[in-house]
């Protein structure tokens, strides 16, 4: 009896134990229920939506401008409000001004040009602290070959997703002793599972069937084998996408891999990979990039601010273009988002109004007219 | 053909001279034991012997036409294969055979080697391609990246050789859970190391009359580590002013690689951007099947296809390749000394890839593996 007794008093005491862990598992599960990064904001008194437009240097304020009127010229519902970043020091830290911080916080999106970030400062760049203060956790680069403009690969066709805050960017290093360095990889379950949820998510949300994790698990079993292992624990929500996984290796040989397919994949991989299939398609100047914060969500041209044609409006505008129709797509004004990106590619792939960069002689304003005129 | 020649001879004098210099870092000295006339292995009965891992997937087939071809023109190698594999199936002992491995490897001081699987699972075992490596300190991983003459790919006049440091960097196999769904994975830089094969670098580039050499990193973000990669790598530059110097971050190096590939010559680097760099490298000349490679050390040397590739999904088809390892076994056949045989054997692959009629399915073709060895035997009676 007593032996009973203990007994069930042995599984009363099991089961909550039990629960704890199985909550635990569920609470594992971050983020299950929301869509991740969903966009939240709302229109304002004149039924548009305001965002938040950091220029940048350089030839930014030209390529912005092209922006700026095609939108109007499309009659996106779209307000600009343009917030300078240059860093301010504060409490003996190089920042960025609040004005800035607090319109991205209200608009929760914004367009960003490139910025010159000054070398040899010793100071963290400011894409690293706009990363940091709106926890931009990740990074989507569509690389899509453009008609009209040849490279050595044609029919390259995908959409990378870079985990963007954890990895082998954690900044945790070390000299242990004199000429010996540790440099720490952190890989969570918690950050990955943020960013492969996002990946099939987006991969939802543009029709893409096929999503891939891209690892190097062989070597690196515990932290690439958990961002693996996640991978395959989320892609069992999404049944009707076809989730495969590939080594690092395999990815960089084989180029006709990027074809209809969403990859996924740590930091460093991913910073690699996305700079490679830029490459793949003709450079920086033609793709577009997202970073996808939890709350607000900043697209940006990737290429640098360019001083020596500053002012001569000699400047391709088609990454910040590209990337103002992500933002565009990102916001659900998928209208909108599909008649400036075909207006875009029709113009780049008739070739007659192409910039210096892209082998034509047009300026960079009559580029700008020549996309105008398609809408 | 000719660059290509002396450059395997030099190799390994290279990867001696590197680490016996220690002019720059006194603390290296440990590294630096006298080495005294050029090392060969013994010789028994007129023949070398030659430690064989044939590897997993497609290895047993181009180890195969490596035997077949040394066979026919009677190359004095005796093979001592082992048949160590990393693909665990039942009661099998993978990590005894991988001694025995690394014991033969230990006594010919010279191997040729396959591919070996390794499992994806937390639970599977190291990698015993990695482990072998740091065991026999084969530090220097040298792949060589060049057009075939006659086989047209997306890019002409690649000629670049990359040399990854192999036994340290993400490849420690230090990785620690602090709390569940939270690892630590560790990269390790050393002074001594990132010096070794800095000079490793720059001693091949001068014995094979290359201009540049080119240290790709991370130091941007890997202020520390990579910070310290670099920086060696420019101290030691100081010794060798008539070479052309630059570093690049490792993605402008990968998108720099698949748009303007000529601009590299010799590149140096930590052991994961290695990884990513060789097979960037074998896309642009066309796929890793036709890339040689070895790993150099200050006693031994193991020769494997430069890509690493273990190729499970075309296994047994007799589909396979076996270009790679061809070159890989007359790049041996050059740091044995005998030139003649790899000049020979070297010579008829080119002329079969050149001639175009046999070849292989990742080269376009619908040859299989053995056809593509009977080419080479023909070419080379032909000779």
């Amino acid at each position: 009896m007593s032996a009973v007794r203990c007994l069930s008093r042995g599984l009363s005491f099991a089961r909550p134990a039990f629960q704890t862990r199985s909550f635990l598992i569920q609470g594992n599960k971050f983020y299950s229920t929301n869509k991740v990064a969903q966009f939240k904001g709302t229109k304002n008194q004149n039924g548009n939506y305001t965002v938040t437009f950091i220029e940048g240097d350089g030839i930014g304020p030209e390529i912005s401008k092209s922006v700026k009127d095609i939108f109007a010229a499309a009659k996106a519902p779209i307000e600009w409000e343009s917030v300078d970043v240059t860093p301010i020091l504060k409490d003996g830290k190089t920042t960025i001004p609040d004005v800035a911080i607090n319109s991205v916080k209200k608009n929760l999106v914004a367009l960003k040009g490139p910025l010159a970030t000054p070398i040899g400062k010793g100071h963290v760049s400011l894409n690293l602290t706009l990363r940091r203060t709106f926890n931009l956790f990740a990074n989507v680069r569509p690389c899509r070959s453009i008609a009209g403009y040849k490279t050595a690969y044609d029919d390259v066709d995908t959409i990378l997703i870079r985990e963007n805050t954890e990895g082998e960017y954690s900044g945790i290093e070390h000299e242990v002793v004199e000429g010996v360095v540790q440099s720490i990889k952190l890989i969570t379950r918690e950050a990955s599972e943020r960013v492969l949820r996002f990946a099939f998510q987006h991969a939802e949300a543009i029709g893409q069937k096929k999503v891939r994790a891209v690892h190097k698990a062989t070597i690196m079993k515990m932290s690439d084998g958990l961002f693996l292992s996640t991978a395959r624990e989320v892609a069992k929500d999404f049944p009707h996408i076809e989730f495969s996984e590939e080594l690092l290796d395999n990815m960089t040989t084989n180029p006709n891999l990027y074809r209809d397919i969403l990859l996924v994949m740590p930091n460093l991989y991913g910073d690699i990979l996305s700079d490679m299939c830029a490459g793949l398609i003709g450079g920086l100047g033609l793709t577009p990039s997202g970073n996808i914060g939890d709350e607000c969500s900043i697209f940006e041209a990737v290429h640098g601010s360019a001083p020596d044609i500053a002012g001569q409006d000699l400047a391709n505008p088609t990454a910040l273009l590209l990337s103002s129709v992500m933002m565009l797509q990102h916001m659900g004004l998928n209208s909108h988002a599909e008649k400036i990106q075909k207006a875009i590619f029709d113009t780049l792939a008739e070739g007659k109004a192409l910039t210096k960069d892209l082998g034509g002689n047009a300026t960079r304003s009559q580029f700008t007219e020549a996309v105008i005129s398609r809408l | 053909m000719l660059s290509s020649r002396s450059l395997t001879q030099t190799l390994f004098r290279t990867a001696k001279a590197s680490s016996s210099r220690n002019a720059v870092f006194p603390a290296t000295r440990a590294m630096a034991t006298v080495v005294s006339d050029l090392f060969k292995p013994t010789k028994y009965g007129g023949k070398y012997t030659v430690t064989l891992i044939p590897g997993d997937g497609i290895g047993a087939e181009v180890t195969e036409s490596v035997k077949t071809i040394f066979k026919s023109g009677n190359v004095p190698v005796e093979w001592e294969q082992v048949d160590v594999t990393g693909v665990v199936t039942g009661n099998s002992h993978p990590e005894e055979l991988f001694r025995e491995s690394v014991n033969s490897l230990r006594r010919n001081k010279v191997g040729l080697k396959g591919i070996l699987y390794t499992p994806v699972e937390r639970s599977g075992h190291q990698s015993f391609n990695v482990a072998l490596r740091q065991e026999l300190d084969i530090y220097a991983s040298v792949v060589l990246i060049k057009n075939m003459p006659g086989y047209v790919t997306r890019h002409s006049n690649v000629d670049m050789c990359i040399i990854r440091e192999n036994t340290e960097g993400e490849y420690s196999g230090l990785e620690h859970q602090s709390v569940p769904g939270v690892v630590e994975s560790l990269k390790i830089v050393t002074r001594m190391k990132s010096e070794r094969i800095s000079k490793f670098a720059f001693s091949f580039a001068t014995a094979n009359q290359r201009k540049k050499v080119t240290c790709i990193h991370k130091a941007n973000i890997m202020k520390l580590a990579d910070g310290l990669f670099r920086s060696t790598f420019h101290e030691v530059a100081k010794a060798y002013p008539r070479l052309e110097v630059n570093d690049l971050i490792v993605d402008n190096a990968s998108m720099q690689a698949v748009s303007r590939p000529q601009q590299f010559d010799v590149l140096v680097m930590p052991n994961l951007y290695g990884s990513i760099l060789s097979n960037i490298g074998a896309a642009l000349v066309g796929g890793p099947g036709i890339i040689p490679g070895c790993n150099m050390g200050r006693e031994y040397a193991v020769f494997e296809p430069g890509c690493r590739h273990v190729g499970l999904d075309i296994q047994g088809r007799d589909q396979a390749n076996p270009t790679a390892l061809i070159l890989s076994a007359t790049m041996m056949l050059r740091h044995l000394g005998l030139d003649d045989h790899a000049t020979r054997i070297s010579q008829a692959v080119y002329d079969v890839v050149a001639d175009g009629k046999v070849r292989t399915k990742d080269m376009g073709g619908n040859s299989t593996t053995h056809d593509f060895t009977n080419a080479v035997l023909k070419q080379m009676e032909r000779q």
